[in-house]
């Protein structure tokens, strides 16, 4: 599959949305992220336990605090009337999923569009031409054609001509539930589908650790407001 | 639109069974509602497909409220900004 040869170039085309984000915080860590990339590339088994390390849910969350600060000063320089609770919620669940898609350094559609979805804000606001979308070719089936050992045990029941209309109707349902995946093929959608929910489960992890450690913390010395 | 289903489903059509199943098999082993079975017992293509959309839309609202909780908490830590130097230092 010559498709696969693409996959080496989509972190470029981050670059210039996710410069600034990365130049402050991820310095460090780029080369380590390439090889990472790489891996990630051969085989996702590797790249699956990524997101359940524990040191990927520290790494998270350290850019999770840095986001959420950016969020309170934004909101609390703003010199008008102070943002609904609706709204922080809204911008905070915004930072908290574009660090999720940096700390998938792009090896993800689906961490590309909510970083390409970021980008077009931007460009909007500058009124500048729309980058070119992320091309559309990228990692399909890597499954299948990278020959991956099937060592998994089959645990679902073989499909027929007649289930399959009803099949890939969900997976188009499923596809519209993960970012950037509306229109994307089946193979497509079921392996980022599978990356994108452990993703989620990290990203509710050090979410709900980090809330305990706010309200640990915060109930010692300062009251909760109202 | 019309242009847009058939694109997809020829698509769907160049995956083969086994890649499909075995992409599905993937995703059943991520779901808690399925997981917890016995490996043996064989679940339907349609059934992890469906499972898996709603434990994403679960996860959605889980990061959702946690949003919201951690948004209120933030306004808490507002007044003195030292605690959440001591909740970074503990992180990095």
């Amino acid at each position: 599959m010559a498709s696969l040869i693409s996959d080496i170039e989509p972190p470029t085309h981050l670059d210039p949305s996710s410069t600034d984000l990365l130049r402050k915080k991820k310095r460090p860590s780029v080369s380590s992220g390439a090889s990472a990339r790489r891996h990630a590339a051969s085989g996702d088994s590797e790249s699956h336990a990524r997101w359940r390390s524990e040191k990927q849910q520290r790494i998270y969350s350290a850019k999770l605090i840095q986001a959420l600060q950016q969020v309170r000063h934004s909101s609390s320089s703003a010199a008008t009337s102070s943002p609904t609770a609706q709204k922080r919620g809204k911008a905070v669940r915004e930072a908290a999923d574009r660090v999720l898609a940096v700390s998938a350094r792009g090896r993800t559609r689906w961490s590309r569009a909510i970083l390409a979805n970021r980008i077009k804000l931007k460009f909007r606001k500058q009124k500048r031409p729309r980058p070119t979308a992320i091309p559309a070719m990228t990692t399909v089936i890597t499954t299948g054609s990278s020959g991956r050992s099937r060592k998994r045990r089959v645990s679902v029941v073989r499909l027929n001509k007649k289930s399959l209309p009803a099949v890939t109707g969900k997976v188009r349902v499923l596809g519209r539930l993960v970012p950037g995946c509306g229109k994307e093929s089946v193979p497509v959608i079921l392996e980022e589908a599978t990356d994108y929910i452990q993703a989620l489960e990290m990203q509710v992890r050090a979410m709900k650790s980090l809330a305990e450690l706010l309200s640990g913390s915060g109930s010692g010395s300062a009251p909760p407001p109202i | 639109m019309s242009n847009r289903r058939s694109r997809q489903s020829s698509s769907a059509l160049r995956i083969s069974d086994d890649q499909m199943i075995d992409l599905v098999s993937k995703l059943r082993q991520l779901l808690p509602e399925i997981r917890e079975r016995r490996r043996s017992d064989k679940v339907s293509a349609s059934k992890v497909l469906q499972e898996t959309c709603n434990y994403i839309r679960k996860l959605h609202s889980e990061v959702d409220n946690l949003s919201d909780r951690l948004s209120q908490l933030l306004d808490s830590v507002d007044e003195d900004s030292h605690e959440a130097a001591v909740i970074r230092s503990l992180l990095m």
